[in-house]
């Protein structure tokens, strides 16, 4: 085990990817002489030169529909966009032409694109630059959604997508890029999708925690557990598909659930997951299914409104806490 | 090159093919009208020469990107009439299994990315596929049909830009048939020649009469040619003419019959068959043989498709993905 970034575990995944498989390249916005405007690429185009590794022009519907038609005729493209709120000016090739071009052929395309784009609030970076916009794509059938909350998850879970025969999400949230973390040595590190990690075992209530959400809810477990509240933490590492067993399992054995996600709470991924649990495990519950999530405006510049509307370590202890105390 | 200077076999071969395009178009309205096609089509008669001229142009190993207009297409780079019957049919015999139907039959080991129903939609995909040869450097084309009102959509511009940054191997093929759904080609850009927009991308914008095949082919020659050899990009307009509505059952209150009955007197696959006796001496049976021919390959498809099985239902929860994790998607 090294300790290593999450921007680092991604840089070795895409480098180890490549060098393993000639047909793995990376095109997008910056990626290749400015190394990436999040800095993730970092020196792959002088490492891997300048047919595999592609700076494009700002052109984000070119830049996913090439992806798709690359994929196509046998490479398997990583495709950057630099910021999850610029989705939506690809959404014909991401939601029309790669999500459905397996399905539409009969089962014949094989489409194995992974289409990496950064989400969340970095602070002040205002309506256009900040939102979480996984649950918008869990709502199109055919494309997977990835978001890695570590360094071992984001390496092993990017390696699974370049190696899959589907199109993947891959959501990689901009304030974890410097967080730290362990990360299993070996080119052969691949997190599987669909299997939920619990972070950490409780039996008070179960916090099910997306993304960047992740370690602001392991914070919020510790101070709960000094208040002897012990909780349960899940990551389920994969929105599609969703390990819907660990997430049943865990809301069975404690009866109460939050979910934390920093996209926004109307039809965010928690709408989904509290479906899930109402439709399959409502017997189960000893309180309501609790969301804490952004606010449904959209995002401020100012930190003062930022601050307000996004969702942090202390909702989530005072909602799990108004949780545990709620009586039926 | 003129029409004496081509082989004999070539000429038959592209009227039969141009032939079997309109044929196929013709029976599956008469099929969806009789009850055995559920879905709508957008039929391509009138505009036979720009695909079969096009993709005769083409190697076995190019590719193409089609539009919701696309049964030329497929038929002209080697689709069967009786899979394609199958799948407007909505059977499991179909190309796409009954699940895509008109807008979305593929055939990848034909070279076929897929029909498209969104305007545009497979321009990006072919500069993708061309990138993808670029990079493997293998001597292959890919070529993106696409109608005039796809000239103002974003996604023609920024492939056209990224093809023609990167010198990509690829052919534009625009057939202009002079109508963008319900509205002329004139209200919808400023410019009558969409040649001319290839300037913007540094590459050639060749102007040629999209219903008179060899000159189609020739052009698509030129173009494939040079995209083959490193030349990049070729933005090739087709000047052609929609003889039917956008969609059967249009009613078609945005143009003259005064129009149509002109563009009808340059129908390409009437005025190919009459050179074909005029100017090289073809014997008339020998077309009536083509013909008998086509009739019965569509007598054919039409039977398979109707004795095929309908899909089960549950068959719907099948191929979103190549791999389901265990069955932890659907």
């Amino acid at each position: 085990m090294r300790t290593i970034t999450y921007s680092q575990a991604i840089y070795e995944a895409m480098c180890e990817e490549m060098t393993r498989d000639p047909s793995v390249i990376l095109i997008g916005e910056d990626v290749g002489t400015f190394g990436g405007v999040w800095g993730v690429s970092g020196d792959m185009l002088k490492r891997f030169g300048p047919d595999r590794v592609r700076d494009t022009p700002i052109s984000e519907i070119a830049i996913v529909g090439a992806g798709l038609g690359a994929a196509l005729v046998g490479l398997r493209p990583i495709v950057e966009i630099m910021f999850g709120d610029f989705l939506p000016v690809a959404g014909d090739p991401l939601v029309n032409q790669v999500a459905k071009a397996r399905f539409m052929s009969g089962g014949k395309a094989n489409v194995p694109l992974t289409i990496r784009v950064t989400t969340g609030a970095p602070g002040s970076a205002a309506a256009q630059h900040s939102q979480s916009p996984e649950g918008w794509f869990m709502n199109v059938p055919g494309l997977k959604i990835a978001v890695p909350s570590t360094p071992a998850d984001a390496k092993g879970l990017l390696k699974t997508a370049i190696r899959g025969e589907d199109p993947v999400l891959f959501f990689e949230h901009k304030m974890l890029y410097a967080t730290q973390g362990e990360v299993p040595d070996g080119e052969d590190h691949l997190v599987p999708f669909g299997r939920a990690r619990v972070c950490r075992q409780g039996d008070a209530a179960t916090i099910i925690a997306i993304g960047g959400m992740a370690p602001k809810a392991l914070e919020a477990a510790r101070a709960l557990a000094a208040r002897g509240i012990e909780v349960e933490v899940i990551d389920p590492r994969s929105l599609v598909p969703l390990d819907r067993e660990a997430i049943l399992a865990s809301v069975r054995k404690t009866g109460r659930v939050v979910i934390a996600h920093e996209a926004h709470k109307r039809l965010g991924p928690g709408a989904e997951i509290a479906a899930l649990i109402a439709e399959e495990a409502i017997g189960w519950l000893d309180g309501p299914i609790v969301r804490v999530a952004a606010r449904n405006v959209p995002l401020p510049y100012s930190p003062e409104l930022e601050n307000f509307v996004l969702p942090g370590v202390d909702d989530i202890v005072e909602q799990t806490t108004k949780l545990v105390n709620y009586a039926l | 090159m003129k029409i004496e200077d081509y082989p004999k076999e070539q000429l038959l071969e592209l009227y039969r093919q141009m032939l079997t395009v309109r044929e196929f178009e013709l029976r599956a309205i008469a099929e969806r009208r009789a009850g055995l096609i559920p879905g709508f089509i957008h039929s391509c008669v009138g505009q036979e020469a720009t695909a079969v001229g096009a993709c005769a142009a083409l190697r076995p190993d190019d590719v193409i990107t089609s539009t919701h207009r696309g049964h030329g297409h497929l038929v002209a780079k080697g689709g069967l009439p009786k899979y394609m019957m199958a799948e407007l049919a909505a059977r499991t015999t179909g190309y796409c299994l009954g699940r895509g139907g008109s807008l979305h039959m593929a055939d990848f080991g034909l070279g076929i990315l897929g029909a498209n129903g969104i305007v545009g939609g497979g321009i990006p995909i072919a500069v993708g596929a061309a990138l993808a040869f670029q990079i493997r450097k293998e001597p292959r084309v890919a070529l993106a049909f696409f109608g005039d009102g796809a000239t103002n959509e974003g996604a023609f511009h920024e492939a056209l830009n990224l093809a023609g940054l990167w010198k990509l191997p690829v052919v534009f093929f625009c057939e202009n048939n002079l109508y963008g759904e319900g509205t002329p080609q004139a209200m919808q850009a400023p410019v009558a020649d969409l040649a001319l927009r290839a300037s913007s991308y540094a590459m050639p914008g060749v102007i040629v009469d999209g219903n008179d095949v060899l000159a189609v082919y020739a052009a698509t020659q030129a173009a494939a040619e040079r995209a083959r050899t490193g030349g990049g990009p070729t933005l090739v307009e087709g000047k052609t003419y929609r003889q039917r509505g956008h969609y059967e059952g249009d009613p078609m209150v945005y143009r003259t019959k005064a129009e149509m009955e002109a563009w009808k007197q340059r129908d390409p696959v009437v005025n190919f068959r009459g050179r074909l006796l005029a100017e090289v001496e073809v014997p008339e049976t020998d077309l009536a043989a083509i013909e008998q021919a086509v009739q019965t390959t569509l007598d054919q498809a039409v039977a398979f498709a109707a004795a095929s099985p309908k899909p089960a239902p549950e068959a719907a929860l099948a191929g979103v993905y190549g791999d389901t994790h265990g069955g932890l998607v659907f």
